[in-house]
């Protein structure tokens, strides 16, 4: 047995001291292969007695195993002190800028629109659409804005070019969004509830204003609905939009030729130290136009004006959104300038909800 | 509209203050725009009277006065010459502000002496322009507040000036007495009767009047008029003057100040003529062609036919309704004057108004309706007065026509009143309203005032209850959804489309950019527009007269502004509507988006390269997949004019444009000052069909267990072959096995030449191959091979790559 221990010994010393792989087999080889020294050994087993077979054999199996495992274990120390010897030569700037990707954006417009049919879509309100060069019919008259009212020359309209052999009035680009309304009914009927968001046209360009912009129209004929629900509508809108918990409508008398009464709705708000604060303060600012649906323009859309009655609104998109976001000048929403796309844009995925929130 | 509140007086009763005047006004729907109030810059001064004053030891022009105040002896350095012993003076104490000079006083030390306060001028408090020396009063008390001296001694100074915004349904309120009457019927006050004495006629009016026949129905239904000789046309009286000047108005003389007042006072604008000029009758007529007119702005005005005008035996005098002749002009030497009094038809004076651009108070008067019943009272006021401010003697009235018949009638029902505004207004308070405002109830009927053209309907009876009640007391009532429970979407699929897309084309690394929906003729026919179908008659500038065809156009002009400011690399789009007609409904929705420049800025891993077709490409198809389009679609190359002819494609369904890709011909991108190469998409997003069965069931998915075999090929073939045509022909050779067939490798240009030969080119292509039921055998992969090798020789005249 004493030959055991020394053989031990011998490949237990050689297993720690060698330095790489190949040293590891050739001492795997030396003791445990074929011809290994202890592989012999174990083959001289048969000729020995039963009782020596069985001290023998038991203590060359725990030498082989010991040695199995020393042989494993060396081999992985020595992979690790590779691997460890590799990753202190793989070194990187962790503060280079990471390969480029382009960050894309929202303009407003779209953003706040999408905000707008969030909220209203909440209250039940579908959206609708309509062409963008319209009729007069559509734009004026069904409107109950008569050719001559002076409402019509307040317009600034653009005016489509004319053939001269076509003796129809000319179409317009239309000058708001109630023309939608017409539509919507006429494809519709009643009840309904629709917003109508898109682009309008004045003929007007200076510092506040600009020859296209955007408008949200809003319309719900019912039963029994309202000014008063109208000015509920208009205040979940106004609370739920601007994201203030408290805010306050003021509805004053105005005029406009396709509602009665109509209204010009204020929200109080501060300005103090050159910032906008909604829900607060001494101030009033107008917002938006409203009324009940005068009964000629619920006649033009095929609606019974005895049996339906209804609201409408309209504001603008743009301002919304300068309001809210601090945006200074309309004209330059249309400019396209990289740097304001970047600064004033929203994210591809901040897609406003009413559940989620609509501005982050 | 303007007018002071001493004028409201005339016609209202009222305890009410300036503020309950003016929130109340705004209230009613004549909103208030500007309140020019001089009492509140005066309230701080009070009188005070200067004890002494002696010469300053250190300037010749100085004095040190002492004055007596409400607070005690002040010494107060002055330089003003009339600083004087006895002078009652209006003092500015320290702490004021003193608007005229814009200051703060405090304090002050001059040439050392001090001084507590400033004695002031009438410029020094914007009083006038005078400030030749300090205001001396001639009565009032140390103490006094110097705007209750005023109130007092000028009150036409401290008269506040109110200025309301008036909506073209509301003609009744360009005049005073309008809105005078609104405030009453609000609660804040009673209207003044307004006394109407007939002046009799001492003689018959030499002065003819004669409306021509086509007139009478419509334009010019009722004129009158009467002349007063002897009349001494000077200045008018101050206090008629002050009202004028407080609006904004010159004061002229006094017949031409007299017609002013009417025209604001009472809504009832007038003419006068000289008489001495007036040649034979007036005869109210439409012009002919030839005739022209100096009107009283100093302009001469070529008429057509169909306009309205005044002549008399010399020819036109005056333009009806709308501004008078200089020729018969009334001037300090007019001894006879006619005075005219007409109603006229709204919409000829609109007319003739917008066709010679002439904006006056007459005519924004007339054309939105002055009350026809007051043509005559009207007449009858303007005589006494012209009588009262230069005398004279009236003849009989001359008239032609008759008031116009407006009377009508509409039902109130109060009930439904309550119905539309949500407001419990009781239907005595509702009844009570229309007579304050003039209308005549009999039973449920209302006919409106004749001064009220703009009511014409029971909704208008809605309005006037409503707005005299005040909306402001409107409470929001809440409105349920018309179904219970979770409500379903409300977004059309098109209208999910587009905003899909457009958050996608975002995610991808596009800044979305709104453009004006018009362009210049030039870069519209760039871009298959620019035809008179699509022309602006009346555009605003010369960049913006033909509604965009494409978005491209307004994208590159975007790329080229951004380009001048120094942005090299660029990745723009756009969603919304091109035109391709001038008709309603002639637009298509698009999405298009465009790059130039680099795909990314110069870094460390050397990704910066020009950005190719394959870039628009490959978003375009990222859009495609993300709003449902179908998954294959053919690729030609039908594009239009405004594509490379080489480097763009159309990918379509059938006869339907999906979406144009490409680069951007690079005439296009030099006509509009582009740096490019640009390369572009446009997505025609209405032309995607939808899916036809719409179920959110997918189909199952069949997973093999058996492996995948992968198999490469490269083929020589001509170099104008489509890497499609290979795709499409190997994916034919066996379709149940065939899982996809991709291209991985293509080997081009000089090199190839010299190597395939010339106009050759190679692409290699991997089969992917998928068993179903069995693993296959060597022989089985080899008889796909032998398959795909030779569709694709076929299809293409090429062959497998030695």
């Amino acid at each position: 047995m004493a030959d055991l221990d020394a053989l031990k010994g011998k490949y237990l010393a050689g297993i720690a001291d060698a330095a790489d792989e190949a040293s590891l087999e050739e001492i795997r080889l030396a003791a445990l292969g074929k011809k290994g020294e202890i592989s012999l050994k174990m083959r001289e087993l048969g000729q020995m007695s039963v009782e020596e077979r069985q001290t023998t054999g038991a203590a060359l199996n725990r030498l082989k195993d010991e040695i199995d495992g020393a042989l494993r274990a060396r081999k992985a120390g020595l992979a690790d002190a590779a691997l460890d010897a590799r990753l202190r030569s793989e070194w990187l700037d962790v503060t280079l800028p990471a390969r480029p990707r382009r960050q894309g954006s929202i303009h407003p417009v779209s953003q706040v629109m999408d905000e707008v049919t969030a909220i209203f879509a909440d209250m039940g309100f579908a959206v609708a659409e309509g062409p963008q060069i319209e009729s007069d019919w559509y734009n004026f008259d069904a409107l109950n804005i008569a050719p001559e009212h002076p409402a019509r020359q307040e317009h600034d309209t653009f005016f489509m070019a004319r053939d001269p052999g076509d003796s129809r009035p000319p179409h317009v680009l239309r000058t708001h969004t109630s023309p939608v309304q017409i539509r919507a009914m006429q494809a519709q009927g009643a009840p309904i509830r629709v917003i109508a968001p898109g682009r309008v046209y004045r003929m007007d360009m200076d510092q506040t204003h600009a020859p296209m912009f955007h408008q949200v129209e809003g319309m719900a004929i019912g039963r029994d609905i309202s000014m008063a629900n109208l000015k509920w509508v208009l205040e979940e809108f106004c609370r739920s939009y601007f994201e203030v918990k408290n805010i306050e409508l003021r509805f004053r008398a105005s005029h406009f030729p396709f509602t009665e009464p109509s209204a010009e709705v204020d929200i109080r708000c501060s300005w103090a130290g050159g910032q906008l604060k909604i829900g607060e303060g001494d101030d009033w600012m107008e917002i938006l136009g409203s009324g009940m649906m005068h009964p000629k323009v619920l006649a033009a859309g095929g609606i019974d004006p005895e049996q339906y009655q209804g609201f409408a609104f309209g504001m603008g998109i743009d301002r919304l959104a300068m309001l809210k976001y601090g945006i200074p000048d309309l004209r330059a929403f249309f400019e396209s300038d990289l740097r304001w796309l970047r600064h004033y844009g929203f994210a591809a995925g901040d897609v406003p909800t009413v559940f989620g929130g609509l501005s982050r | 509209m303007k007018f002071t509140l001493s004028w409201l007086k005339d016609h209202l009763e009222t305890e009410a203050t300036l503020d309950q005047i003016t929130y109340a006004l705004t209230d009613l729907g004549l909103e208030v725009e500007e309140v020019v109030n001089p009492v509140a810059k005066l309230a701080p001064f009070t009188l005070a009277r200067v004890k002494s004053a002696v010469q300053h030891p250190d300037a010749d022009k100085l004095r040190v006065c002492v004055v007596e105040t409400d607070e005690g002896d002040k010494q107060i350095v002055c330089g003003a010459p009339n600083a004087r012993e006895g002078i009652t003076v209006v003092l500015c104490k320290p702490g004021d502000y003193v608007p005229g000079i814009d200051v703060t006083l405090g304090v002050g030390k001059i040439r050392g002496v001090e001084s507590h306060g400033m004695m002031a001028s009438e410029r020094e408090l914007e009083l006038s322009d005078e400030h030749n020396g300090i205001i001396e009063l001639d009565s009032g008390h140390v103490g006094q507040r110097f705007i209750d001296w005023l109130a007092e001694h000028r009150p036409e100074v401290v008269d506040p000036m109110i200025h309301i915004k008036i909506t073209p349904n509301r003609p009744d309120a360009l005049g005073v007495r309008g809105v005078a009457r609104d405030l009453a019927a609000r609660g804040l006050g009673r209207l003044k009767p307004l006394e109407i004495e007939p002046v009799p006629g001492g003689f018959a009016c030499p002065i003819t009047v004669k409306i021509d026949p086509a007139l009478r129905e419509k334009g010019c239904p009722l004129f009158a008029g009467r002349l007063i000789r002897g009349v001494v046309n000077g200045p008018s009286p101050d206090w008629l003057q002050q009202r004028l000047r407080a609006i904004g108005l010159r004061p002229i003389s006094a017949l031409v100040d007299m017609t002013n007042f009417f025209t604001y006072d009472l809504n009832r604008p007038l003419h006068v003529f000289d008489a001495a000029k007036v040649t034979g009758g007036l005869r109210i007529r439409s012009a002919s062609e030839g005739d022209s007119l100096l009107a009283l702005d100093g302009k001469t005005y070529a008429l057509s036919e169909g306009q309205m005008i005044i002549s008399d035996d010399h020819g036109p005098e005056s333009l009806a309704g709308v501004m008078g002749g200089e020729a018969s002009g009334c001037t300090e030497a007019t001894t006879d004057v006619f005075v005219e009094s007409a109603y006229w038809d709204p919409i000829t004076i609109a007319a003739t108004g917008r066709a010679l651009k002439i904006n006056s108070d007459a005519r924004y008067r007339f054309e939105r309706g002055v009350d026809p019943a007051f043509t005559l009272p009207g007449l009858e006021l303007a005589t006494q007065m012209v009588l009262e401010l230069c005398g004279g003697e009236a003849s009989e009235v001359v008239l032609d026509g008759a008031v116009p018949d407006t009377a009508r009638a509409y039902r109130l029902n109060p009930a439904r009143v309550i119905s539309l505004v949500g407001m419990e207004i009781p239907e005595a308070e509702q009844r009570a309203t229309l007579e304050a405002l003039g209308f005549v109830l009999e039973g449920d009927m209302a006919t409106p005032p004749s001064w009220r053209p703009d009511v014409l309907g029971e909704a208008d009876l809605v309005e006037e209850v409503a707005r005299i009640a005040s909306l402001t007391k409107l409470q929001g009532r809440p409105m349920a959804r018309e179904t219970s429970g979770v409500p379903g979407p409300i977004l059309t699929p098109m209208q999910v489309r587009e905003k899909a897309a457009r958050r996608v084309i975002a995610a991808l690394g596009y800044n979305e950019c709104v453009s004006y929906s018009f362009i210049d003729g030039g870069a519209a026919a760039l871009f298959g527009g620019g035809h008179e179908a699509t022309r602006l008659e009346n555009p605003i500038s010369s960049e913006m007269t033909h509604m965009r065809p494409d978005l491209l156009p307004g994208l590159l002009q975007a790329v080229a502004r951004n380009q001048a400011r120094g942005f090299a690399d660029l990745a723009l789009f756009e969603v919304g509507p091109a035109f391709h007609g001038g008709e309603p409904g002639e637009q298509h929705l698009q999405a298009a988006g465009i790059l130039v420049g680099a795909a990314a800025p110069r870094d460390t891993f050397a990704s910066r390269r020009p950005v190719d077709i394959y870039d628009a490409k490959a978003d375009a198809e990222a859009v495609l997949a993300a709003i449902g389009a179908p998954a294959k679609v053919q690729i030609n190359r039908k594009t239009a004019a405004w594509w490379h002819p080489g480097r763009s494609g159309m990918m379509a369904l059938g006869p339907k444009a999906i979406c144009a890709f490409g680069e951007v011909h690079p005439r296009v991108l030099r006509d509009m000052g582009v740096k490019g190469p640009a390369v572009a998409f446009t997505l025609y997003l209405e032309n995607a069909p939808f899916p036809k069965v719409k179920t959110p069931t997918r189909a199952a998915l069949g997973l093999s267990d058996l492996q995948a075999v992968e198999r490469d090929f490269a083929f020589v073939v001509d170099a104008d072959v489509e890497a499609l045509t290979l795709v499409n022909a190997a994916a034919g050779a066996d379709k149940v096995l065939i899982e996809s067939v991709r291209i991985f490798d293509q080997f081009g240009g000089e090199k190839a030449e010299a190597q395939m030969g010339a106009g050759k080119k190679s692409l290699a292509l991997t089969v992917r191959l998928q068993p179903r039921d069995k693993t296959l055998t060597e022989a089985e992969i080899e008889a796909v091979s032998a398959k795909v090798i030779d569709k694709v020789s076929k299809a293409t005249g090429g062959s497998l790559r030695a």
